[in-house]
């Protein structure tokens, strides 16, 4: 069984249909990269897979594991094994990276039966996660996101994601915004977090990531489907060609 | 989903006002009104000196010829002072010790988890000695019912009692403070409180003394149709430290019930006083049914030089809160420090703040205030920085902060600032932010609960203010946000 299906979904947002009848099957230990344009619907797909307000289903379906998002609060997608990592995180002014992340692990933890670590062990544990990132220990004091660079955000993104430990971890353009160093250091992350049972699902514009996390499949998006998939090497055509061929190809 | 915040409401469950409930005890209650034959009888129930009760009349006098004050921003209908009994106090003596209180209200504090038995927080210390005693004062509707550690104080000189228990033991003292900070017609309820005052908490710390404990007192509304008029008053002699928390609670009634305080505070000389508040008496209802009008007078003087007040409130009770702590920087290099957190649900109205009246050389005052507005509540500051002629070098700094949680509930702010003097120095920032769809979903995708997500994004936003309270009233007043934004989602 694969570990994210997404089958011919359509999806409204503000009455106006931005997805189609977008397949994709992912499965576990495998890495997908979903290229393409600004506006063909990328942010749309991760957004309604983690069950934002004002994603409408309209039809088609989403299963993780086996089991239907659709019908699903976000945060009970987020116990189901998904995680976001946002284009644009959000800033939390006063409350502690190290509260912020102790409070998401506790509730998985409450979720799946188990007591709430104790504060002392989970400092521990978040300082080796952070030493062994290269993030100055300083980033677990300070306030969310809170007048962090843009880089800094990113990376903060990648060390929820090794905290709570999804099993499928969506990555909406992570890469943007990031210079050489930012950019060895998250793909670091995401190589530290991929093993034989879970999946990642890139989202990017760029080549340059999958230079450092090397994609098992490559899934182009143009106006709300999936026009082309390929290996690794799609990649590197889309980077000298662009779009417009892939364009040509659909056009009824 | 209906609300600008995403949630499924019936997940949610609200929780009760869990201080809500009466104490069926047998109470001498004064027939409603009031009368200077009323205030008579509450000086002799006292057996007050004859100055006291003078002194009662002439407040109650003047303030039968003044008006209530309407300029803050809240409604409500009038008040008939006539339909309000003014005295309400357990039936029979005062106890002498805790032996001889009523088991009854011993189990009421117990319930609201106010420590009065002394052994017990003793033997919490062997085990952890970091953790620091609290003396309590319990004042039940007009009387105090119980001080603890009173010997212990005694051995460092500091006096820690009843008011009724200060007007016997230490006259001079409260003859020469009492009114010296909030005179008798400083304002309409000032002048009220004057007049009918019962219990409330005396302190005295003698020179060069440092407090070795917290001291608290628990204000507990019970009788019905009752007001509290309680009034407080503490010294804090040169070269000495005083923290002191204030907490208070009420039952769940349909009635709007009065609570009218003084709290007068002293510094002298290089003296230092911590004034923290949690304040969560009845809000009233969902739909502003009842609850307390919570109408204060709070002022501090750092009457000597280098001498610092600083007042912590965490308000999150009372139907209407009308409360400004002041301090009067009188002495030269002086610190006055105001710090807010006032948080407004359902129906509630607060217009809270502070002033800050330099009047010293070197005086510097800071004002953090942070306003949560949730439901259809309206939440305002109101604050005033004076800056005297004689105030040379004064400097305040003023930071506002205003969070809205849905759509229905309203903020303001009103800064005053006078300023008489070119080189004082007076910062104003405001902000107004709100829980946002994108904080609230960041905070879904993790895996945290959106009623959780709101209380943690709330307590993040009243941080600055929560760092100033002492240790245990920090997780109380972070519990009790918690508990008072039950529903304020969704």
């Amino acid at each position: 069984m694969s570990l994210l299906e997404v089958s011919d979904l359509h999806v409204k947002v503000a009455d106006r249909e931005i997805l189609n009848g977008v397949n994709l099957e992912v499965n576990p230990g495998e890495i997908h990269a979903i290229m393409g344009p600004n506006g063909s619907g990328k942010s749309t797909l991760t957004n309604t897979i983690a069950g934002q307000e004002g994603y409408i289903v309209e039809n088609g379906d989403l299963r993780l594991n086996g089991t239907s998002l659709v019908e699903l609060e976000p945060e009970e997608r987020s116990y189901a094994g998904l995680f976001l990592a946002f284009q644009y995180p959000v800033e939390i002014p006063g409350v502690t990276n190290m509260e912020f992340l102790k409070t998401a692990v506790d509730s998985h933890r409450k979720q799946r039966g188990e007591t709430a670590l104790s504060s002392v062990e989970f400092i521990k544990d978040m300082r080796a996660l952070v030493t062994k990132l290269d993030f100055n220990p300083e980033f677990l004091k300070r306030g969310v996101n809170e007048s962090f660079s843009g880089g800094e955000k990113k990376r903060n993104e990648i060390l929820q994601m090794l905290c709570l430990e999804p099993k499928v971890a969506l990555l909406d353009e992570t890469d943007s915004g990031l210079d050489i160093d930012a950019l060895q250091v998250v793909a670091k992350g995401i190589n530290e977090f991929r093993n034989s049972n879970n999946a990642v699902v890139l989202v990017t514009h760029y080549q340059r990531l999958l230079n450092h996390v090397v994609p098992d499949y490559v899934h182009v998006l143009l106006n709300g489907t999936i026009v082309k998939s390929g290996d690794a090497s799609l990649a590197l055509d889309l980077e000298r060609k662009g779009y417009a061929w892939l364009e040509q190809d659909t056009s009824p | 989903m209906t609300n600008n915040i995403a949630t499924t409401p019936e997940e949610l469950i609200r929780k009760e006002y869990t201080a809500g409930f009466v104490t069926d005890i047998e109470t001498e209650t004064f027939p409603p009104g009031l009368s200077e034959e009323v205030v008579r009888e509450i000086s002799r129930k006292k057996a007050e000196p004859e100055w006291l009760t003078e002194w009662r009349l002439d407040a109650l006098r003047r303030w039968e010829k003044m008006e209530e004050p309407t300029w803050a921003h809240v409604k409500f209908p009038s008040i008939d002072y006539q339909a309000i009994s003014y005295f309400a106090a357990p039936k029979g003596d005062k106890p002498k010790s805790l032996d001889e209180v009523d088991p009854e209200l011993l189990r009421t504090y117990e319930k609201l988890g106010i420590p009065l038995h002394e052994q017990k927080i003793l033997a919490g210390v062997e085990e952890e000695p970091s953790q620091p005693r609290v003396a309590v004062d319990a004042v039940f509707d007009s009387v105090s019912i119980t001080t603890t550690f009173k010997e212990t104080l005694k051995e460092h000189g500091v006096v820690f009692c009843s008011f009724s228990e200060a007007v016997q033991s230490h006259p001079d003292l409260v003859k020469k403070y009492l009114g010296s900070v909030v005179p008798k017609t400083d304002n309409f309820y000032a002048a009220l409180n004057s007049a009918v005052f019962s219990d409330g908490s005396f302190v005295y710390v003698p020179k060069g003394v440092r407090c070795p404990m917290e001291l608290s007192t628990y204000f507990r509304i019970n009788a019905e149709n009752t007001g509290q008029f309680e009034r407080t008053l503490i010294i804090a002699d040169e070269g000495s430290y005083v923290s002191y928390l204030e907490g208070c609670t009420a039952p769940m009634r349909d009635e709007n019930q009065l609570h009218a305080a003084v709290v007068e505070l002293i510094a002298l000389d290089d003296a230092q006083i911590k004034y923290s508040t949690v304040q969560n008496w009845y809000p009233g209802d969902e739909n502003g049914v009842g609850g307390i009008y919570n109408f204060v007078t709070k002022r501090g003087t750092c009457r000597g030089a280098r001498s610092h007040i600083s007042w912590t409130q965490v308000e999150t009770g009372s139907a209407i809160t009308w409360k400004y702590p002041s301090v009067i920087l009188r002495g030269d290099d002086s610190i006055g420090e105001f710090y807010s957190v006032a948080l407004t649900n359902n129906r509630q109205q607060a217009d809270t703040g502070t002033k800050m009246t330099h009047i010293g050389r070197n005086t510097k005052s800071t004002i953090v205030s942070k306003g949560i507005s949730a439901g259809h509540s309206s939440n305002a500051y109101r604050g005033l920085v004076r800056m005297n002629p004689g105030a040379r070098n004064a400097r305040n700094y003023t930071q506002c902060d205003s969070l809205l949680i849905g759509s229905e509930c309203a903020a303001h702010t009103f800064p005053y600032i006078e300023s008489r003097r070119q080189d004082a120095i007076v910062e104003h920032e405001a902000t107004t932010t709100r829980v946002s769809d994108d904080q609230l979903f960041m905070c879904r995708q993790r895996g945290i609960e959106p009623e959780k997500a709101v209380s943690m994004i709330v307590n993040g936003f009243c941080r600055d203010v929560f760092r100033e309270l002492p240790m245990e009233f920090a997780v109380e007043a972070s519990k009790l946000l918690e508990v008072s934004l039950e529903g304020a989602v969704g």
